[in-house]
């Protein structure tokens, strides 16, 4: 059977290092807040959910093209910690991990040594980007910072700005900023659009990501339509979780967002990304999603810099999947430099 | 290593993921002289010398298989097996057969990727489908019904088994649709001689085997393969009692024809032009997947595939468009490949035929369009497919194409769409996409179909009936309801006699009684009473031979005038179950003000005793209020499906019946014949009792004042099946009732084939009208009525 068509914008061999993120494509520059877009949004959850299911027998990869793919989940990989007990050394010992994210004896078999495969970013507290910054020198992993008073987002707004401005001062150059729920809740869409379009004025050059906590929305419709508010106010990413919530990133939500990106690109032309995060463990999730990924927004997507995975245990689990390409024996966790 | 992973890398491409099939060819080549038939538990092979057929990949044209093909030796000794079965298995407790089903159902758990791969190579269907779909659904048919035979006893009681049934299948859905003919039947207590599709054979007689493992007593379940030949051998064999068929409309007419008057039970599952209705407020991502799963579904070779996309005019081409992008992701490629969307065509033929249509409807004036996505050049494929400019009179719009092909047509308003639904022949399935409740469930109640299903496509389970409208056949499997179809009430019929009084010929003409004024009964249409067309009447006679007389000669156009008021009496199917019975109780209130009256004709009419007479009329006005009862209480059911969804199960009008009304009893048996139809929602043309006519004319002052709106009954009278045979050929009725002749029976069932209408035939038998069991009930309410199953999956 012969190979699909495949678009993509740049070789990867053509552009800068792995992680530099953002730079091949335009901002969003988002939109006029236009209420009747949102109120059109039309989900049905249950055909989502079918689609799903459905997806999950229509396509997989094998062999080759799945050790192919895990690599390329790893370029997109927002290697996270975002613990109370996060430590200078802590944070410095998972960059290391993020600049090699797999052996290099496996980068060689698997003929991707001078592919310079990193992870898209690390993703830390504000306190802790100055320790991740100078860790990452000389590569191009960005560093990114979760801000405006995440979790939660219920601190002063006028502090939460101030979060930002600082984070961004501080060398983050991506900004993972979490919405107010109630304005979700309680169908204020246009705060939604004004807290979030006053939060991209804060990040400047750094790029958003618009956290908008799915698990707390309370309907399918929600999500969708706070998705469609976040990018009309010029969010770069949407993003599904801050992983603190009791229900994070799941594939009918994703569907949901990934849909909601395609829609609005149709509309104005712009790409925004799209970042899961939360209970993505297995390289078996990151390949069902990275298939998503391909089937409802296309090739383009498939780049750290219009995709992301926030996550901290997966990479693990695709580095044992790798070894296990490489040699036909189960690996074990132990056998991979730990983060 | 390589620089694959490199490359792969850098495409983000799919890979071949072919799903491992060495174990099943092995199973094939195990089989060097080809397959024998199963035949009383044992393989036969047939008798003299051996006629065989091919069985091939359409993927890959590769020869599977040689098949044997059953003669009249072979079908004979198939239906003796099973005959000889019977004895003991339907005298199995439930529990004994539930053991058997439930055997069978874990036996194909146990084997299921073999199932599953075998059937993807036989038919080229994807295996995600025949793993995911097919093959569990067979398990679960064998669960469910192992739980019908374990119940038999306590909710089914009044019924019997059939006997020897006789079941023909398509080779779309193989062996799924070997479940939904064998468990229902051999759980009822049934045995089967069962013939699967020539194409498509080789998972049943792998089902064979497990027969055999399961230790299903020999016999009840035989297995015999071959062609249209055989099939036919099946359908006229004199000890079947009943033919289950699925297929095209085109045989099932036949089979119609073949089997009239013969006795057998019939179901048929025909073909369909199944509408998918979108509205303005519908989830568009979902109804472009909802459309995939519709007719991208299996190669589009599924008879209740959403066929012809009804789209409102608003959101047509931003849907249009998002299907187009999704075809344009479409992978087709060998159905053995985990990762593809299609497969292969079930044969070069079916291809061809699907191609010639789609090149009518295109010089028809449509426009196709077909996605730039590879198509496997050997094997048997076809690209999925659009039609758009499709006109209500396009081939494409008409005909069943049974592949890949979707046609497009907008609609305005939501009655232009529900007009454009209906706009068919077929009336099996149809998918409505839309965000509002109100309006989903109002066109749920207007289509003209069996199933319904809302924001979804496609879904089916066990617990739930299948089965069309219309041309797309009657009855019903799976559920409560498709038990029905492999059961008989033990005491349907009076063992001999007749409800037929022989017609005495010409009565002498006497002068009228010189107290009485002139009466001259007419016909009673559209609730007024009419002359009839033909200028004629005919005199009637008593018991005796004696002038009694005379009643309108109904001819044709009487028919025509009667139907056409009963189709425009819509009303009477729409109004409220409780006024429904209220007038029923209002013609028994007024039966009974004029009970003596009534009593009296009976007894000139028929001879009877005042006393007899008295208790006929009584017992019809005790039967009006059974109906008048039954009006709000014959309730659907919602079944229990396993996944988040209500399956409503609908009890619907048929719509427009015919009634033909036997002589015995004629009161009682006239009004135990129009009641049900009352009290569901029918209207009804009644040709009331040739040899007594003047007991259903007399009635028409009491239908006049009972308020029953006009045209919801209509009486013509006349020559029973002269006009009996006009009602048959009568493409707008949408069943008829007859209780006359066994000839009679015979040219309705035959006649009947046509528009396939529903019928209910006595076959020349008498009931006994006056009793409870025989004279009314469920089994009249069921008649009068069929099953429309409405999916409303939920959640938000």
């Amino acid at each position: 059977m012969s190979e699909q068509k495949v678009t993509h914008l740049t070789p990867h061999d053509e552009r800068p290092p792995y992680g530099a993120g953002h730079n091949h494509i335009a901002r969003n520059e988002g939109m006029p807040f236009d209420a009747g877009l949102v109120e059109d949004i039309r989900i049905n959850l249950s055909a989502v959910e079918r689609r799903v299911t459905s997806l999950k027998g229509r396509r997989t990869v094998k062999k080759d093209w799945q050790a192919a793919w895990l690599l390329k989940a790893i370029s997109c990989i927002d290697l996270t910690t975002l613990s109370g007990d996060d430590t200078p050394g802590r944070v410095r010992r998972l960059c290391a991990k993020a600049k090699a994210p797999v052996r290099a004896d496996l980068m060689e078999a698997l003929g991707v040594a001078d592919k310079n495969i990193t992870v898209g970013a690390v993703c830390v507290y504000h306190e802790m980007i100055d320790t991740a910054v100078k860790a990452l020198a000389g590569t191009n992993i960005p560093v990114a910072a979760v801000s405006t008073g995440f979790p939660a987002g219920l601190s002063p707004f006028r502090l939460r700005l101030a979060e930002i401005r600082e984070s961004v001062a501080a060398g983050a150059r991506e900004i993972d900023i979490v919405i107010s729920r109630r304005h979700v809740l309680s169908s204020n869409w246009e705060a939604l659009y004004d807290e979030v379009k006053a939060f991209r004025e804060a990040c400047g050059d750094a790029h958003i990501k618009a956290i908008l906590a799915t698990g707390e929305l309370g309907s399918a419709s929600k999500v969708a339509k706070a998705s469609m508010v976040a990018m009309m106010a010029g969010a770069d990413f949407i993003k599904t979780s801050t992983g603190m919530e009791k229900v994070n990133a799941t594939q009918p939500v994703s569907l949901i967002m990934m849909r909601a990106i395609r829609d609005y690109y149709e509309r104005t032309g712009f790409k925004v990304g799209y970042k899961p995060a939360g209970g993505i463990s297995t390289a078996k999730d990151a390949v069902q999603y990275l298939i998503m990924v391909k089937e409802e927004l296309g090739n383009d997507w498939l780049d750290p810099d219009l995709f992301r995975f926030g996550a901290s245990r997966l990479l693990t689990d695709i580095e044992r999947q790798l070894e296990h390409f490489v040699t036909g024996r189960y690996s074990a966790a132990h056998r991979h430099p730990m983060g | 290593m390589s620089t694959k992973v490199a490359e792969i890398f850098e495409t983000m491409s799919y890979g071949p993921a072919p799903e491992q099939s060495d174990y099943v060819q092995e199973w094939l080549d195990s089989h060097p002289d080809g397959f024998d038939l199963f035949i009383g538990g044992k393989w036969v092979a047939p008798e003299g010398e051996k006629k065989t057929f091919e069985s091939r990949d359409p993927a890959t044209g590769k020869l599977l298989a040689r098949l044997s093909i059953a003669g009249q030796a072979e079908v004979d000794k198939a239906v003796e097996a099973a005959k000889k079965a019977y004895g003991k298995w339907s005298k199995l407790s439930g529990h004994g057969r539930a053991r058997h089903l439930y055997a069978l159902a874990r036996l194909i758990q146990k084997n299921s990727r073999f199932i599953s791969v075998l059937e993807s190579m036989d038919n080229g269907k994807p295996i995600r489908e025949s793993r995911d779909l097919d093959i569990p659904l067979v398990a679960r048919h064998f669960y469910h019904h192992a739980g019908w035979a374990q119940l038999m006893d306590s909710e089914l009681t009044g019924y019997e088994p059939l006997g020897v049934v006789g079941q023909v299948i398509p080779w779309n859905f193989p062996l799924l649709m070997l479940a939904w003919k064998i468990a229902p039947a051999i759980a009822a207590g049934n045995c089967v001689v069962l013939k699967p599709a020539e194409y498509t054979s080789l998972t049943a007689l792998y089902f064979a085997d497990l027969c055999r493992e399961a230790g299903l007593p020999d016999g009840v379940v035989n297995i015999i393969t071959g062609a249209g030949d055989t099939g036919e051998l099946l359908v006229r064999h004199e000890e079947i009692a009943k033919i289950a068929f699925t297929g095209s409309t085109e045989v099932g007419r036949l089979i119609r024809r073949t089997t009239a008057g013969s006795g057998k039970k019939l179901t048929l599952e025909l073909g369909g032009k199944s509408p998918f209705l979108v509205f303005d407020d519908a989830d568009l991502d979902s109804t472009v997947e909802g459309l995939v799963d519709a007719i991208w579904f299996n190669q589009g070779e599924v008879c209740c595939a959403g066929s012809r996309l009804i789209v409102e005019e608003g959101v047509a081409d931003r849907l249009i468009e998002k299907v187009k992008l999704r075809l344009n992701n479409f992978r087709l490629g060998p159905p053995l490949d985990k990762a593809v969307d299609m497969g292969a065509i079930v044969d070069p033929v079916q291809r061809d035929r699907i191609d010639s249509l789609v090149s009518q409807s295109v010089a028809e004036g449509a426009t196709k369009w077909q996605p730039d996505v590879p198509c496997p050049t050997d094997g048997c494929y076809y690209l999925p497919t659009l039609l758009t400019d499709v006109s209500p009179a396009n081939v494409a719009a008409q005909k069943e194409i049974f592949g890949p092909v979707l046609t497009v047509t907008t609609f305005r308003t939501l009655a232009e769409a529900t007009e454009l639904a209906n706009n068919s022949r077929y009336g099996l399935s149809a998918s409505i996409w839309s965000e509002n409740i109100n309006r989903a469930l109002e066109i749920a109640s207007q289509v003209k179909t069996g199933i319904v299903w809302i924001n979804c496509t496609n879904q089916f389970d066990a617990a739930c009936g299948f089965g069309g409208y219309r041309e797309s056949g009657f009855g019903r499997e799976g559920g409560r309801e498709g038990m029905f179809e492999y059961l008989k009430r033990s005491d349907e019929w009076r063992s001999s006699g007749s409800d037929i009084v022989e017609d005495i010929k010409a009565p002498e003409i006497s002068a009228k009684h010189v107290d009485m004024i002139d009466r001259t009964p007419k016909n009673y249409i559209g609730g007024k009473q009419k002359r009839p067309d033909g200028g004629n009447s005919q005199a009637v006679a008593d018991h005796d031979g004696k002038f009694m007389g005379r009643v309108g000669d109904g001819n044709r156009k009487d028919i025509r005038d009667a139907v056409e008021s009963a189709f425009k009496a819509e009303g009477w199917s729409k109004t409220t179950a409780h006024n429904r019975a209220q007038i029923l109780y209002y013609i028994a209130e007024n039966l009974s003000i004029r009970e003596e009256e009534f009593a009296r004709r009976l007894s000139q009419l028929t001879g009877v005793s005042a006393k007899v007479a008295k208790t006929e009329v009584e017992a019809s006005i005790s039967r009006l209020f059974s109906y008048g009862a039954w009006a709000d209480k014959f309730d659907g059911l919602v079944h229990t499906p396993p996944m988040r969804n209500i399956a409503l199960a609908m009890n619907e009008p048929l719509g427009v019946v015919g009634v033909v009304c036997p002589d015995k009893a004629p009161l009682l048996s006239f009004i135990s014949l129009i009641a049900p139809h009352l009290a569901m929602g029918n209207r009804s043309v009644v040709i009331p009792s040739q040899r007594y006519p003047l007991i259903a004319t007399d009635f028409y002052q009491v239908l006049e004042t009972s308020d029953v709106p006009g045209g919801a009954v209509n009486i013509v009278t006349g020559d029973r099946d002269g006009l009996a045979k006009v009602m048959a050929q009568h493409d707008q009725l949408d069943g008829i009732w007859y209780f006359g002749s066994a000839a009679g029976s015979e040219m309705v069932e035959r006649l009947s084939a046509d528009n396939l209408k529903r019928t209910w035939v006595n076959n020349g038998k008498a009931r006994d009208w006056a009793s409870s069991t025989q004279g009314e009930g469920r089994q009249f309410l069921r008649e009068a009525t069929q099953v429309k199953n409405v999916w409303l999956p939920y959640g938000d």
